[in-house]
């Protein structure tokens, strides 16, 4: 039983007023249908049990928090700081001469007598504190909701650390009540990194094909198996943002020929600003699943349009795709025909359906927690986006061609006639490639997720930790494709290997021959019991 | 692995680096968790709810459901008034709970919404209840949080009906399901008849069923929170997070209480069982001095791998508190006794059970971090840490077994089933330590020491 007819078994629980909103919010995929539009970036309805989270968890938490050499100061009271410390996969290794503080937290842990006669002072003596104890290249300061309230000005405190101690402080007003979800955080935190950080280093010598990698978090290595493609290829990477990033490579993120683009809603703030500022392309790009990876692969090499690359790519799909093929078919004859709920990201539950198809599963349901229609619907709908009051009170950032940066690495025509072939500035969202009859639900909620598990019986449910145990309690496999259930990585073709490995013990392990006790399901025993009668 | 941290030691004023405690919502929203079809609410932004979701969700590997009135921009500056309302009208025809029970944060308590009165506005349905407490996150610890919260159970429900019911109220303290089933085992064992809120057992730890119940079976229910005004006397387990409450019942009610330590170690869990005798007419039944005796027993067989052996322990006050008296008891030395909870007196007891004990050189400290304990370590090496998981890092760093004892336990599973309460409990801590110790050993040694028993 799917279609309109779910939908509003899913709703008819809800009160006027939430129906009506909740209803905005999903559609079924109709592939005659030329546009369907859905709401997003709205606010969540109080009560309503959303799984979004904050401005704060966007900007510190996704975009700022994986760079590795930086201290991540957060000025507030000491939860917010707390509950970012190692919750979030996103790895880093140090290199030689580098420091590495993601396993640290840092919080000013304001008290009540700072919330009265402001922390300023505070936060200005932990930066002091941070300096003679690690002497950092760099520091993020990074507000929670009282410090805007309370009207702290943490950008005059970084200004003035900055001078004095004569590194980088950043501070970021990214408290928890802006926008309507993370999706402001994020956008808070690339103006900063943009204003900051990008185009200040000199570089260094890179090759012929440099490149940055945007949106990519390393979650469970994720980034590195990337990397490790594409350096295979030839690429040369300047910068990753921001898994297993740093404030030192950063720098010089100016100096790449081409950004890819991963998650498209954290990061694409970054890569149209570059675009505008230095000149250089992004693509959007998609390692989650065997054929979208090879796509993704391909258009990178079409764009340099070298030729020995192109086949050098070829080579590498070959060799790479050869060394999982035989375990993919073995896996997918496993898990074929299932069916799957997917809930994750800014692009992921995108992503993550075309390596679900590759295994022979079906994306029944699908949707994002914080995105924006333009990741539902393609970009080409962002003209149409009205800014409601809580977007309009996230700067936009201006930015102007650098005269020193700012380069024309291709003919506007040629550029055009790429477009044509590559995804060039361009997203089309999830819903072009969503299978007719499929659901897309955003900010999904805690009751449509009881809902649909239970209208739709899917075999899967992809979201995160608040909500996995409720579908696994229901007796629906359950894994997080935040932290990927402590595994990964799933990116490129090794990676599409794990997950499918992983999938695989998920719907096979033998505890779930074991929910319901036999004595439950079996035939009614004929034995003479213990002391007892016949039974 | 966290090498960054120096040996050099720095007197830090406003940095807290490391932290090892969390903020006040958390704790009351534990402490909801712990009524019958109650259904915590975060009245804040909803990164509040969701961090206090994902945190005590991965410590149990079980559902942890709250909600949020999704503060945004214009709720900052207008109040959150209109916020709460909407959402506990959702809340209740949505979601259907007999309690929306109401914390603040640090955002609605900066802001000043004054919760008495958005709730006395309110329209709440015949039968239902929207309680609150005031949890700035600003000031104690996570375990204020829950201190308050259980108070605010007191404010909302207990009342006096004139008809003695001649139970015992318990206030378990925050402390996980297993611990909570433990101390009702020993209850039921001495025969006493008592009323426990809040009873986070059931709740916390609910089977797989394949049935998922948003509201599970356990939990403390409305009538034996009201009744919990009528009964002859509380004991409220944990001066932190449990005496407010019953401080509370006492101005409320008239029911006098006594301030146990959480029964944790032999001792306090002799203290603890002596109380319970001074209540009951009846003599101790021997299950619960056979329990004993096997600790005894145990203690005494395995006594040459703890004694004289250091230890640093961190985690929460009332935890950490007997935690450190059972060491005592064990022959240990506790070198660095830490809490993130804010609270002289915690020094002041730690400080006379080390003196008492014969130890100078231990390093106590309410107000710490783990960063500085580790740097301490540094300096002065202990055998074992006692703590939660985020002390896996100074484990690894310094080569130093971890038993993971308190709040959060977000790496290791099944903890949630296993008390470190009572006689029992202290049983499993002696176990988990021994295994630490000696797995360290086994690993380590050269071969020609590799013995079968060693």
């Amino acid at each position: 039983m799917r279609g309109e007819n779910t939908l509003k078994r899913a709703l008819d629980k809800y009160p006027a007023r939430v129906y009506k909103n909740r209803k905005s919010h999903m559609l079924v995929k109709d592939s005659s249908c030329k546009t369907q539009e859905i709401a997003a970036n709205t606010r969540s309805i109080p009560g309503i049990i959303s799984n979004r989270g904050c401005c704060f968890a966007g900007c510190k938490g996704v975009v700022l928090g994986p760079l590795k050499d930086v201290v991540h100061i957060v000025h507030g009271p000491v939860g917010c700081s707390y509950y970012t410390w190692g919750t979030r996969r996103n790895k880093a290794r140090k290199s030689i001469n580098e420091k590495n503080f993601l396993q640290y937290c840092f919080s000013t842990d304001m008290q009540e007598s700072d919330i009265v006669f402001g922390g300023e002072k505070k936060l200005r003596n932990a930066i002091k504190e941070a300096v003679e104890i690690f002497s950092p290249e760099a520091i993020t300061i990074s507000a929670t909701c009282p410090v805007g309230l309370i009207g702290d000005d943490i950008h005059a405190v970084a200004a003035e650390a900055e001078r004095e101690y004569g590194i980088k402080v950043m501070a970021f007003s990214c408290e928890g009540y802006k926008g309507v979800s993370q999706s402001a955080g994020h956008h808070i935190a690339n103006n900063g990194l943009m204003k900051n950080v990008i185009g200040t280093g000199k570089g260094k010598k890179y090759g012929s094909y440099p490149i940055n990698i945007l949106g990519e978090y390393n979650i469970g290595g994720d980034g590195w198996e990337i990397s490790r493609v594409l350096e295979k290829i030839g690429y040369d990477i300047v910068t990753i943002m921001t898994g297993d990033g740093s404030y030192a490579e950063l720098k010089n993120a100016h100096l790449a020929g081409l950004n890819l683009v991963q998650c498209h809603r954290s990061i694409n703030y970054i890569a149209e600003m570059i675009e505008k500022k230095y000149g250089t392309h992004w693509l959007k790009v998609n390692f989650l699943g065997i054929s979208s990876t090879i796509q993704s692969l391909k258009n990178i090499a079409l764009y340099f349009g070298d030729e020995s690359l192109i086949s050098k790519t070829e080579e590498v799909i070959q060799e790479e795709y050869g060394m999982v093929k035989d375990q993919l078919e073995y896996y997918k004859s496993r898990l074929q025909g299932r069916t799957a709920f997917i809930f994750v990201g800014g692009s992921r539950a995108h992503h993550y359906q075309v390596l679900l198809n590759d295994l022979g599963i079906e994306s029944i349901l699908a949707g994002y927690e914080f995105g924006h229609r333009d990741d539902y619907e393609g970009r080409e709908v962002i003209p149409d986006i009205k800014a409601d009051a809580d977007t309009k009170n996230i700067e936009e950032l201006k930015v102007e061609k650098d005269k020193k940066y700012f380069r024309v690495t291709m003919s506007p025509e040629k550029l055009e006639e790429l477009k044509k072939t590559i995804p060039l500035s361009y997203y089309g969202g999830m819903l072009k490639e969503m299978a007719q009859g499929s659901i897309v639900v955003d900010d999904l909620n805690h009751h449509e997720t009881e809902e649909f598990i239970r209208l739709l019986k899917p075999d899967m449910f992809f979201s995160g930790i608040k909500d996995k145990y409720i579908s696994q309690k229901m007796g629906v496999y359950s894994k997080q494709l935040h932290s990927y259930d402590y595994s990964g990585p799933y990116t490129m073709f090794k990676g599409a290997g794990i997950f499918a490995k992983d999938l695989d013990m998920g719907m096979y392990t033998p505890a779930w021959r074991f929910v319901t006790p036999p004595w439950k399901t079996g035939p009614i025993l004929e034995a003479v019991l213990f002391g007892g009668e016949k039974a | 692995m966290i090498e960054l941290t120096p040996e050099k030691l720095y007197n830090r004023k406003s940095l807290v680096i490391n932290p090892a405690k969390t903020c006040q919502p958390i704790g009351a929203l534990y402490a909801s968790l712990g009524i019958h079809r109650c259904l915590p609410h975060s009245h804040g932004s909803q990164g509040c709810c969701s961090y206090h979701r994902m945190q005590l969700t991965r410590h149990f590997k079980d559902p942890v459901m709250a909600s949020t009135s999704s503060f945004t921009e214009g709720s900052s500056v207008f109040g959150g008034a209109s916020n709460l309302k909407t959402a506990v009208k959702n809340i209740f025809s949505i979601y259907n709970p007999d309690i929306i029970a109401v914390h603040t944060t640090c955002l609605s308590e900066t802001i000043g919404d004054d919760l008495n009165t958005i709730i006395r506005q309110m329209e709440v349905p015949e039968g239902k209840f929207v309680i609150h407490a005031n949890t700035p996150s600003y000031k104690g610890s996570h375990i204020t949080g829950f201190a308050n919260m259980t108070s605010a159970f007191v404010t909302y429900f207990c009342e006096s009906s004139g008809r003695p019911n001649k139970k015992v109220n318990i206030i378990p303290g925050f402390t996980g399901p297993a611990d909570i089933r433990e101390i009702k085992k020993m209850l039921a064992i001495a025969g006493i008849d008592y009323l426990i809120f809040p009873d986070i057992s059931g709740v916390a730890d609910a089977p797989m069923t394949g049935d998922y119940k948003m509201y599970p079976d356990g939990g403390t229910r409305i009538w034996e929170l009201r009744d919990a005004g009528n009964s002859t006397l509380t004991i409220a387990l944990g001066e932190f997070s449990s005496q407010p409450a019953a401080v509370n019942l006492e101005n409320k009610c008239g029911i006098p209480f006594k301030v146990f330590e959480i029964p944790i170690g032999i001792e306090s869990t002799d203290r603890f069982i002596t109380g319970l005798v001074n209540l009951s007419s009846k003599d101790i039944p021997y299950e619960l001095e056979e329990e004993r005796g096997q600790l005894v027993d145990t203690m005494l067989d395995s006594h040459s791998y703890f004694f004289g052996k250091k230890a640093a322990v961190a985690g929460d006050p009332d935890v950490v508190a007997p935690l450190a008296e059972f060491l005592l008891s064990l022959g240990m030395i506790p070198k660095y006794v830490y809490t993130g909870t804010p609270g002289k007196q915690f020094d002041k007891k730690m400080n006379k059970l080390l003196e008492n004990a014969g130890f100078s050189g231990s390093i106590v400290k309410s107000k710490g971090d783990l960063f500085e304990m580790h740097q301490h370590i540094k300096n002065e090496p202990v055998d074992i840490i006692l703590g939660n998981s985020h002390c896996k890092y100074i484990s690894k760093a310094e080569n130093i077994p971890l038993v993971r004892i308190g709040f959060p336990i977000l790496d290791r599973y099944a903890h949630s089933y296993f008390p470190i309460i009572g006689y029992k409990g202290a049983l499993r801590l002696v176990e988990m330590m021994l295994n630490a110790i000696l797995e360290k050993q086994d690993r380590e040694c050269n071969d020609e020491d590799m013995e079968l028993v060693m």
